[in-house]
C-alpha cells in the first residue's frame, strides 16, 4: 500500500517535509514499547504509536521503519520533527486512537509486520 | 527529425574540459528517461471548455488529440485561449488543434529534443516509440527536472563510491586490518540517545554492508546504547571494531554493575524507573533483543565496578567487507 493511501485512510496530516508519499509500505506494527518494536517489526512497516519522543525516530531508523503514525492527534516537538526530516522518516498524525487506527488499516488490507512470538502461541 | 540535421561542431580537447556534466547528460539521457509518461489525451469532438477543465484539473498545458487510436493533432493552452477570445468555448477541439504535429522519438537523446525545441519554438512534443506509438509528452520543464534528477543520482553514486571505504581493507596491507569507532555516551542524555547507533549503522552502510546486516548491528547497539543512558552512573563508552569478516561491538561502563547477570538476561526483568518506562524503554527486553541480533554475546559485571557487554557478528564470505576476488 502506498503511504499516500494510508494518509488518506486515516485522515492523516503529514508533519515532515519532502516526503515520498508514493513509497510502498509493506505492512504495519503498533507498539508503545520501543523494545517491542525492535524485537518484532520487520522492514518497511508503518509504525503506529502513542509515543512522541526522539527515541521513536531513532528506533524507526534502526529497524528500517518506513513511516511513523502518531495516534490520538499527537504532534511531537519540533526537534523530533527535525530529526525525522534529517533521517528522512515521514511523520504522520491521525485523530484516531490506536485500536481504531489498527482496525482501519488492517481492514483496508494492510498486513501485520509484527513478527510472531511463536513460543507463546505454541503454549 | 533525424534527417537534414546540421553537423555538430567538432569538439576539441580544450572544449571537452569545459563541457559540463549537464551537457554530457543531455547526450546520455534518452527522451524516454525524462518524458511524462502519464499522458492525458483528448478527442477531436470534445468541447474547448471541457479541455480547459481537464488542463486545469491536471495542471497541464497541452494534450495530444486522439481519434481511432491515432494521434491526429495536438491542442495547447494557447489554442484554447484563441478559441475563448473568440467566444467559441463550445467549439470542438478539431477546429482549433494544430495538425502538423512535430514529434520526437523516445529513443533519441535529450540533446535532440533541445535542438528541436530551439528550432521550432514549440512548447511541447508528443513522444513516439519505434512503432510510432504515442508513449509520452515532453516539455522543457520535463528536461530540466529529468536532468536534475540524473545529477542527484550521479551525486549519490559518487558519494557511495567515495565513501565505500571498504576498499580500505583491500588497499591497506597488514596481517589484520580493522576500523575502530568509539563513542562517549552520557548518562541520562535521552535527547541524543541513539545518535551513536545511528552513526554506526550509517558507517556500516557506507562500508557496503547490506541492509539486513546494518539493521542487526543497529538494533543491537541501540539497545546497548540506551542501557548506558538509562542504567549507568556516569555513562560509558561504545567501541566498535569493523574487520572484513566480523564486527565486534562493546559497551563499557564504570557502574553501578549488575548484581545478577542471569536475572538481567531474563525477558521482562527490568530495574527501569517509571519515567524511563514512559519513554517506551525498560520493558526488560533489551538484552534479549541484542542476543537475537548477534552471533555472540557476553556480559561481565561486578557491582561497584561496572559492566562490559561484548557482542560479535560474524560475516559470511558473501557479506565480507573485502572485495578481493569478487566483482
Amino acid at each position: 500500500m502506498q503511504l499516500q493511501e494510508i494518509v488518506e485512510l486515516i485522515y492523516g496530516k503529514v508533519l515532515t517535509d519532502d516526503n515520498d508519499l508514493q513509497a510502498e509500505v509493506q505492512g504495519g506494527c503498533g507498539a508503545d514499547l520501543m523494545s517491542d518494536v525492535l524485537a518484532s517489526v520487520q522492514p518497511q512497516a508503518v509504525l503506529l504509536t502513542g509515543l512522541c519522543n526522539p527515541q521513536v525516530v531513532r528506533t524507526a531508523q534502526m529497524a528500517d521503519v518506513a513511516a511513523i503514525v502518531f495516534v490520538r492527534g499527537k504532534v511531537p516537538t519540533q526537534d523530533v520533527i527535525d530529526l525525522a526530516n534529517s533521517e528522512k522518516i515521514p511523520l504522520i498524525t491521525t485523530p484516531y486512537g490506536m485500536f481504531e487506527l489498527c482496525g482501519r488499516l488492517y481492514k483496508a488490507g494492510l498486513p501485520s509486520l509484527e513478527r510472531r512470538i511463536t513460543s507463546a502461541l505454541d503454549e | 527529425m533525424g534527417t537534414g540535421k546540421e553537423p555538430r561542431r567538432i569538439v576539441t580537447d580544450a572544449d571537452a574540459r569545459n563541457i559540463s556534466r549537464v551537457e554530457e547528460l543531455s547526450y546520455e539521457l534518452k527522451i524516454a528517461d525524462v518524458m511524462a509518461r502519464n499522458i492525458h489525451t483528448v478527442t477531436p469532438d470534445m468541447q474547448i471548455v471541457e479541455v480547459l477543465d481537464l488542463f486545469r484539473r491536471n495542471r497541464i498545458s497541452g494534450a495530444p488529440v486522439i481519434s481511432d487510436g491515432k494521434m491526429i493533432g495536438i491542442i495547447s493552452l494557447e489554442d484554447l485561449i484563441r478559441a475563448m477570445e473568440r467566444g467559441n468555448g463550445h467549439a470542438r477541439v478539431r477546429s482549433y488543434m494544430t495538425v502538423d504535429v512535430i514529434t520526437v522519438h523516445s529513443y533519441d537523446s535529450v540533446v535532440t529534443a533541445l535542438e528541436t525545441f530551439a528550432r521550432t519554438h514549440v512548447g511541447r512534443f508528443p513522444v513516439i516509440d519505434e512503432t510510432e506509438r504515442l508513449v509520452g509528452m515532453l516539455t522543457k520543464g520535463d528536461i530540466t527536472s529529468g536532468t536534475l534528477k540524473a545529477l542527484q543520482r550521479d551525486y549519490q553514486e559518487e558519494e557511495v563510491r567515495r565513501y565505500r571505504a571498504s576498499h580500505l581493507f583491500d588497499d591497506i596491507v597488514s596481517d589484520r586490518t580493522s576500523l575502530i569507532l568509539r563513542y562517549q555516551i552520557k548518562q541520562g542524555d535521552f535527547t541524543r540517545g541513539g545518535q551513536a547507533s545511528s552513526y554506526i549503522k550509517r558507517a556500516l552502510l557506507r562500508l557496503g554492508a547490506n541492509a539486513q546486516l546494518a539493521r542487526r548491528c543497529g538494533i543491537a547497539i541501540y539497545e546497548a546504547e540506551m542501557n548506558l543512558i538509562i542504567h549507568t552512573t556516569n555513562g560509558g563508552v561504545i567501541w566498535v571494531e569493523i574487520e572484513p569478516n566480523q564486527i565486534s561491538m562493546a559497551t563499557i561502563d564504570d557502574g553501578p554493575g549488575i548484581a545478577d547477570v542471569d536475572l538481567a538476561r531474563k525477558p521482562g526483568w527490568s530495574t527501569a524507573t517509571a519515567e524511563v518506562r514512559e519513554m517506551g524503554f525498560g520493558a526488560g527486553m533489551g538484552l534479549k533483543n541484542i542476543e537475537r541480533c548477534v552471533d555472540e554475546m557476553n556480559i561481565e559485571s561486578k557491582v561497584g565496578e561496572g559492566t562490559r557487554l561484548d557482542l560479535k557478528i560474524l560475516l559470511p564470505p558473501e557479506d565480507s567487507f573485502r572485495e578481493t576476488g569478487q566483482q
